[in-house]
């Protein structure tokens, strides 16, 4: 197990090292230059020269490459171009919304499809099937950012039950933090759980036709006994790799929804970034969602060892 | 179980929601939430041309000398009076007494000196430094007057003054000002969460006429849809330029909104590259001058807000010459022009940048273009893009922008700027407006600028951008134009 966790520690640096690299290339090959972009049309020459020299950028590739990623090493991101603060004040502040609102929306997502697909297997071609098989058809055809616009029309317009968007921020207390994050979480998971509802199902409905089904039932167990103990364990391994990736989605992909919500996340601070030339904050966020992916795969990994014993086996 | 999961879910969603219930109505409301389409930056107006900075900190935050008023007259601020010397050149200021600064140092005559040298200085990074370029020196008299001499005439100096990027800082605090805003306005930046909003508070040692608002929210919606979603669900009590003209109906309908229409000093022009073949070509700059049709473009891009212009120059300015008759709508006499410059089978590039102005009037343009039998190759770019490969490279026949300096005709005057005209009779006006102080002479000398222009079809003349806005009907004192890009919060206030 150990020789095991080193070479996916030693994958996951390599995967970084290779992955700062193409960013921080990509990012030099885009066209536009941040001092340009932030002093305008009518700017003086003169003073444009004067913020390149002030914001570094007159110093060669290679020094500026091995200075940021010198500086990720001890956790210095650098002072971003636009704002004038640290890269990790602003990556921190966005974090506190997007990791929550991932979270939330993950477990709704959860919370919703493990029933909705057991029931589903369980009875097959009921029309309890039938209607998840439905509902799920629609919730994965829906585009969350249409799906979220019809919430706000609905709970925020016209029932005025909930803003039509923004982040009083944690300071404003828990529920308010977590009411602002409602909206956007369910819009978020419905797809998602759709995706995931069928998953279940359909990987439950596989194992149920399992030989060692057949021998649990045979043994005298209750069809929900058998499940319950055999099948869903056996089951879950594609819905962890699905929860897996989501999760990565999620975090980097809640961009739209964070536009439709003007949630100040790390979607759209990269965005704004982007569209700023920002290009150190672009190059942090990018490199630590890269990070998050990265840690999430190796933690599903272990799950997978957990959910199923013979692969710890097989890989010590 | 009688009904699915999902339909469970829902429901207990829906109970949650109640739950978490509803906000309570306010009694009287002493704070206001202003939109804003982009977030600033930083909070500096002296470190960055963004309009979004001004927007939030002019008047509010920071003051200059003198200031704009709604009608766009300079009017005094931290100087309470000024003397011109006769010669034009030395200008005494008399400032007020007992100004604090937010971090409750004192502001003086110092302070004055400290803010011009620094914005003309050589490792400068002020936006609009040219407008410090006639500064010779800056001399403190005594605490409440200084003394700036200028090395020629400027008859434009106090409406310098009045910009953003001329506002008074303090050597304590001016390095930290991009995140820590420290002005000598009436309000004071209590947060900024990024991202989301800008919260000011009012500042009890403000040292002029107190403000009406205990506090004044920015709030940064960058999606239309998104704006027109919290303006109806009563999140936003204000959007002084709202970024959807389509919108401006629906509120118009609705008795809890006021729709306020408002000019800009966006002057739109189809901007043309003066330098490079084939737009070298008067004939064919006039050509394709005359080939636009300006109100459709402005009812199919803007929704009919908008006002035509004639030359580059704002048309609620006193000095402005109506012009557009000389490049009216005529096909004919364009084709006859395209024939007798004796091109056919004309393709322009036309870059675009993102504002719908740009992208949906670069649209109709093209079509227009077509009819006279000149195609366009569009292409879209973002700003940075646009920045970097028209307005740095030059590499462009047409694009499509909104120039929102106020009086900014100077720019022809430039050789190396992105249209390439700077004329040298052009540039010869120009120094002539800067000499004159005498306000007929002046009215003179910018009429004689803005024919210059017109005459040589430097550019496309489309229209003066409006500023629409929308705000609750109870909240008043909005500016409904912008002399400056500012949102003056200064004199709004809650009707009952």
């Amino acid at each position: 197990m150990t020789a095991y966790l080193l070479r996916r520690l030693l994958s996951l640096s390599l995967s970084l090292v290779a992955a700062s690299l193409v960013i921080f290339l990509v990012m030099e090959v885009v066209p536009g230059d941040p001092a340009s972009f932030m002093m305008g049309i009518n700017a003086d020459p003169q003073a444009v020269a004067a913020l390149r020299t002030q914001l570094g950028l007159d110093e060669p590739l290679p020094v500026r490459y091995l200075g940021w990623v010198a500086g990720l090493l001890q956790g210095d991101f650098g002072i971003s171009y636009t704002y004038r603060v640290p890269v990790s004040e602003l990556i921190a502040e966005r974090v506190m919304i997007s990791l929550p609102l991932t979270l939330y929306a993950l477990a709704l997502s959860t919370l919703i499809a493990f029933p909705a697909g057991i029931l589903a297997a369980s009875r097959r071609n009921s029309a309890a099937d039938l209607s998840v098989m439905g509902a799920t058809q629609l919730g994965v055809a829906i585009p969350n950012f249409w799906f979220a616009m019809i919430l706000v029309l609905v709970f925020a317009i016209n029932l005025r039950w909930f803003s039509a968007g923004g982040f009083p921020g944690w300071d404003a207390g828990f529920f308010q933090a977590i009411k602002a994050l409602t909206l956007p979480a369910i819009a978020l998971a419905l797809p998602q759980a759709s995706i995931l509802a069928r998953v279940m199902r359909s990987s439950l409905i596989d194992t149920l036709n399992e030989d060692f089904m057949r021998t649990a039932r045979a043994k005298g167990l209750s069809r929900g006994q058998a499940l319950r103990r055999h099948a869903l364990r056996n089951a879950l391994i594609p819905v962890l790799t699905i929860i897996g990736l989501q999760f990565s989605f999620l975090l980097a992909g809640g961009i739209i929804i964070e536009n439709v919500f003007y949630l100040p996340g790390l979607g759209r601070l990269a965005f704004q970034a982007i569209t700023q030339r920002d290009l150190i904050v672009v190059r942090s966020v990018v490199i630590l969602l890269v990070f998050a992916v990265i840690v999430v795969t190796f933690l599903v990994d272990l799950a997978y060892a957990a959910a199923d014993p013979r692969l710890r086996r097989r890989r010590t | 179980m009688t009904k699915t999961p999902i339909a469970a879910a829902a429901v207990s969603l829906l109970a949650l929601g109640l739950a978490l219930g509803v906000t309570p109505a306010t009694a009287a409301k002493m704070d206001a939430t202003i939109g804003m389409q982009l977030e600033p930056p930083n909070l500096d107006p002296t470190g960055g041309a963004a309009a979004a900075i001004d927007e939030v900190v002019y008047a509010n935050v920071f003051e200059g000398l003198t200031r704009f008023g709604a009608d766009g007259a300079i009017l005094p601020a931290l100087a309470k009076s000024w003397e011109i010397s006769d010669d034009g050149l030395t200008y005494t200021f008399m400032l007020n007494e007992g100004v604090k600064f937010h971090d409750g140092t004192d502001f003086d005559a110092e302070d004055v000196k400290f803010s011009l040298d620094r914005a003309r200085a050589d490792e400068s990074t002020n936006a609009q430094k040219a407008l410090f370029a006639d500064i010779a020196s800056v001399d403190v008299v005594d605490p409440a007057t200084v003394k700036v001499t200028l090395s020629k005439p400027n008859g434009s100096f106090l409406f310098n003054m009045a910009w953003g990027d001329a506002v008074i800082v303090a050597p304590e605090s001016a390095d930290g000002n991009a995140a820590k805003p420290v002005g000598t306005g009436p309000f004071s930046l209590t947060e900024w969460v990024k991202g989301d909003r800008v919260e000011l508070g009012r500042y009890d040692g403000y040292w002029g006429n107190p403000v009406k608002l205990d506090k004044v929210t920015f709030k940064f919606i960058s999606d239309p849809t998104a704006a027109f979603a919290a303006m109806m669900a009563g999140d936003i009590d204000a959007y002084p330029t709202f970024p959807a003209p389509e919108n401006l109906v629906q509120f118009e309908s609705d008795p809890r909104f006021e729709v306020i229409i408002g000019s800009s000093e966006g002057e739109t022009i189809l901007a043309m590259n003066n330098k490079q073949a084939p737009l070298d070509n008067i004939k064919i700059r006039q050509a394709v001058v005359h080939a636009i049709d300006r109100q459709a473009i402005i009812d199919g891009a803007m929704f009919g807000y908008g006002t035509p212009i004639g030359t580059h120059f704002a048309p609620h300015n006193p000095a402005y010459v109506d012009l557009t008759a000389q490049s009216a709508y005529d096909p004919e006499k364009s084709k006859a022009l395209l024939a007798e410059a004796g091109v056919s089978d004309l393709t322009l590039s036309l870059k675009l940048p993102p504002p719908s102005y740009a992208r949906r009037g670069g649209e109709i343009i093209a079509a227009q273009l077509r009819e006279v039998g000149i195609e366009t190759d569009i292409t879209n770019v973002e700003w940075a893009q646009w920045l970097d490969d028209v307005f740095k490279a030059k590499n462009f026949d047409l694009t499509i922008v909104s120039h929102t300096e106020p009086m900014d005709i100077g720019i022809y005057g430039r050789e190396d700027y992105y249209f390439q005209y700077g004329d040298a009779d052009f540039k010869a006006i120009m120094a002539d407006l800067d000499k004159a102080t005498d306000p007929a002479k002046r009215t003179e000398l910018m009429q004689a600028a803005q024919k210059k222009i017109a005459d040589d079809y430097v550019n496309g003349y489309l229209f003066q951008l409006a500023r629409t806005g929308v705000a609750n009907a109870k909240l008043k004192g909005i500016w409904p134009n912008s002399p400056t890009q500012a949102n003056d919060m200064t004199g709004v206030y809650w009707e009952d």
